[in-house]
């Protein structure tokens, strides 16, 4: 499909508010083998129950449904993973059903829950994801992770994941990086930011402290690429509890979690990146019709759209999105965002298929010092910070649990009890790692509307979910 | 004595012989920091799948008889009639008639060059290409769509003029059957079993 019928485009409406009462981690790590996964998912549930200052019994009393979010079954042998954790989570009889869309699998698994809501099926239901990447060898888990390429076309050559992503690292670079040194040092601070942010996360384990030449001189996985610009493997569990307006008031009444209004909206592309045809650019509400009318010649080599530049996906869920609930320009509406940073590059192309900034121009929200909680050009706030995580680079990457895990994050900095939470000490304690001595408090002051961004490898499916406090909607009756 | 898995189809039925399984002991995993303590168990797999190339069983084919075939969407009611294929579709992505199987050798040989690339220094289990691999994208004149596929000669870069290979010697009847080579390579520096068809 390269042309799309305003049916197709029509924004997508929930038939009633919906809201995010409250959502928990587990420890996430790089490998845990004194922990079987239903550990991690019941540490994930408890941490939930008691953020609303319940316990898991009293929470489970209110979840009617339950949506799993668990990507590769063949990681673990375990076929049906899903239906182990439920009966773990003792949830039978409840209805329950997994979802699996590659590293989209957290995000997809909210809008499932957010949809079962909306539509009056379900007043309260569980969104769970988990991953554990931990079972297999290194070269064996590329080799799984490459069965979700093509297997006839692009998983026999070289059973590796990476070599099809970095092909458009390697054109974005090109074309819109020009291969300056200065780009290559862009690219560096992203990996420097999220390492250094996920030092003062008790949930990361990717937590670094390391200069932009540390990163340069890190070993090449697939150039320009290099270790440090790559994605964590992870193992943990996420959950959030997705409820409608009376229930999301009930479970939350004398907490200190306000219900947040919650949207996700969903675009893909063919998971065979060389497939996708030439089509005009979809324009986001703070784009005009004009903007790129002369990009191949400001940037020769980008005639193709979306081609091996662009997530067409990701610019898609974002256009649903933002029509959802009256967004009309990332950078001003919303006070912060968990973007999907598999590779330090893909990062920086995400950030033009939200419309942060203009394609060709996504190094700028960088450089401009507005991603980063404080800005360190000026020393003020940043304008639109991200992932405060550490994102996928520095926090976590335990794929069904992504998602989740992001919409977690934001959501701490609206209950405004990011420090609360990531600065307990006994957490930290909990999960055996020392809290930093020059910890920083890195709530974001004030947020009230935030967005996470779950994305599957390619960016064959991405999601879009925006968190609101109800009293600072942009759209009436969104 | 084991034998490797062997399938054949009569009557549109798959017939199977030899082992497609073998069974390994599982090993108990000991945590050597707890004074050995059972901390789980190896779970040994080693399985032979099945897999039908379907209506693209022709392009994997005439891999091996130096041939590239595409498809085209020949239904004069689809809106976007004639488009080209490469990577082969089976059917039309817009109208979902069947699309006609058309040969685009001479067009590959023609007309090919580098999209993107990546140097890949690693690869997965079950590999069989040589490291480091260079993955190469590959547009072509009149076809939508870019092929992916391997360098076997040179270093790759964007725009770089690409003439296809075939492995006509000992042919694996996968996508590893064709790949590229710059325009000016001759026939004595190919890899071993690969000729330009």
């Amino acid at each position: 499909m390269i042309t799309f019928s305003h049916r197709q485009l029509k924004t997508p409406r929930l038939l009633r508010p919906v809201y995010l009462v409250t959502a928990g981690l587990s420890k996430c790590d790089r490998a845990m083998p004194d922990k079987r996964t239903e550990e991690l998912c019941i540490e994930a549930l408890a941490m939930a129950a008691k953020l609303i200052d319940r316990t898991p019994a009293e929470l489970k009393k209110y979840i009617h449904t339950a949506y799993y979010g668990h990507f590769a079954d063949h990681f673990g042998d375990q076929l049906l993973g899903e239906a182990v954790i439920h009966d773990r989570l003792g949830l039978d009889p409840l209805g329950n059903v997994g979802i699996k869309t590659g590293g989209a699998t957290g995000g997809s698994t909210l809008w499932e829950a957010v949809k079962a809501v909306a539509s009056g099926y379900s007043d309260c239901v569980l969104a769970m994801g988990w991953e554990r990447m931990d079972e297999v060898p290194t070269d064996e888990g590329n080799h799984l992770i490459a069965c979700a390429a093509d297997k006839d076309w692009e998983t026999p050559l070289g059973h590796i994941y990476t070599g099809y992503y970095a092909v458009m690292a390697q054109k974005y670079w090109q074309v819109f990086g020009r291969e300056e040194d200065s780009f290559r040092r862009t690219l560096a601070e992203i990996s420097v930011k999220h390492h250094g942010y996920a030092r003062f996360n008790p949930f990361a384990h990717g937590g670094m402290k390391i200069t932009a030449e540390d990163v340069i001189n890190s070993p090449v996985v697939a150039y320009p690429l290099r270790a440090l610009d790559c994605c964590l493997m992870s193992v943990g569990a996420a959950c959030a509890i997705i409820c409608d307006e009376d229930t999301a008031t009930e479970l939350t009444k004398n907490t200190r979690n306000k219900p947040l209004r919650i949207w996700v909206a969903a675009g893909s592309h063919t998971l065979r990146p060389a497939c996708r045809r030439n089509m005009e650019i979809p324009l986001l509400p703070n784009e005009s019709p004009d903007q790129y009318k002369d990009l191949a010649e400001r940037f020769p080599g980008s005639e193709r759209y979306p081609g091996f530049t662009g997530f067409l996906a990701a610019r898609i869920s974002a256009l649903y999105a933002y029509n959802m609930c009256g967004i009309t320009d990332p950078s001003e509406d919303l006070d912060l965002v968990e973007l999907h940073d598999a590779f330090t590059i893909s990062d920086i192309q995400t950030y033009e298929d939200l419309g942060i900034r203009p394609y060709g121009y996504g190094r700028d929200y960088v450089e401009s010092g507005d991603c980063y909680h404080t800005n360190p050009r000026t020393g003020q706030p940043g304008k639109l910070p991200s992932n405060i995580s550490g994102g996928l680079i520095g926090c976590m990457h335990a794929v069904g649990a992504t998602g989740i895990m992001q919409v977690f994050e934001v959501a701490t900095h609206l209950w405004n009890r990011w420090a609360e939470i990531h600065g307990d000490k006994a957490l930290w304690e909990k999960f055996g790692r020392q809290k930093p001595d020059d910890w920083q408090d890195l709530q974001v002051a004030g947020a009230r509307r935030g967005m996470a961004v779950s994305h599957a490898g390619v960016g064959s499916h991405v999601t879009c979910t925006v968190l609101m406090d109800p009293d600072s909607l942009i759209k009436e009756n969104a | 004595m084991s034998k490797f898995a062997q399938v054949t189809v009569k009557n549109n039925r798959y017939i199977f012989s030899g082992d497609f399984h073998h069974i390994c002991p599982n090993q108990p995993i000991r945590d050597l920091d707890n004074n050995g303590r059972l901390t789980g168990i190896t779970n040994p797999r080693d399985m032979t799948y099945v897999h039908s190339y379907g209506g693209e069983a022709v392009f994997f084919e005439n891999l091996s008889r130096g041939k590239i075939h595409g498809s085209r969407c020949d239904n004069p009611e689809c809106e976007f009639t004639g488009t080209v294929y490469l990577p082969f579709r089976i059917h039309c992505p817009d109208c979902l008639a069947k699309n006609t199987v058309i040969d685009l050798t001479d067009i590959c040989k023609t007309s090919a060059r580098i999209h993107t690339f990546m140097v890949c220094e690693r690869s997965g289990a079950f590999n069989t290409l040589a490291k480091p691999m260079k993955f190469i994208n590959i547009e072509f004149d009149g076809v939508a769509t870019i092929l992916m596929s391997y360098l076997s000669v040179g270093e790759p870069r964007i725009g770089m003029r690409v003439k296809p290979i075939f492995k006509t010697t000992d042919p694996t009847y996968t996508i590893l059957d064709l790949s590229w080579v710059p325009e000016d390579t001759q026939k004595n520096q190919l890899p071993p079993g690969f000729s330009f068809g």
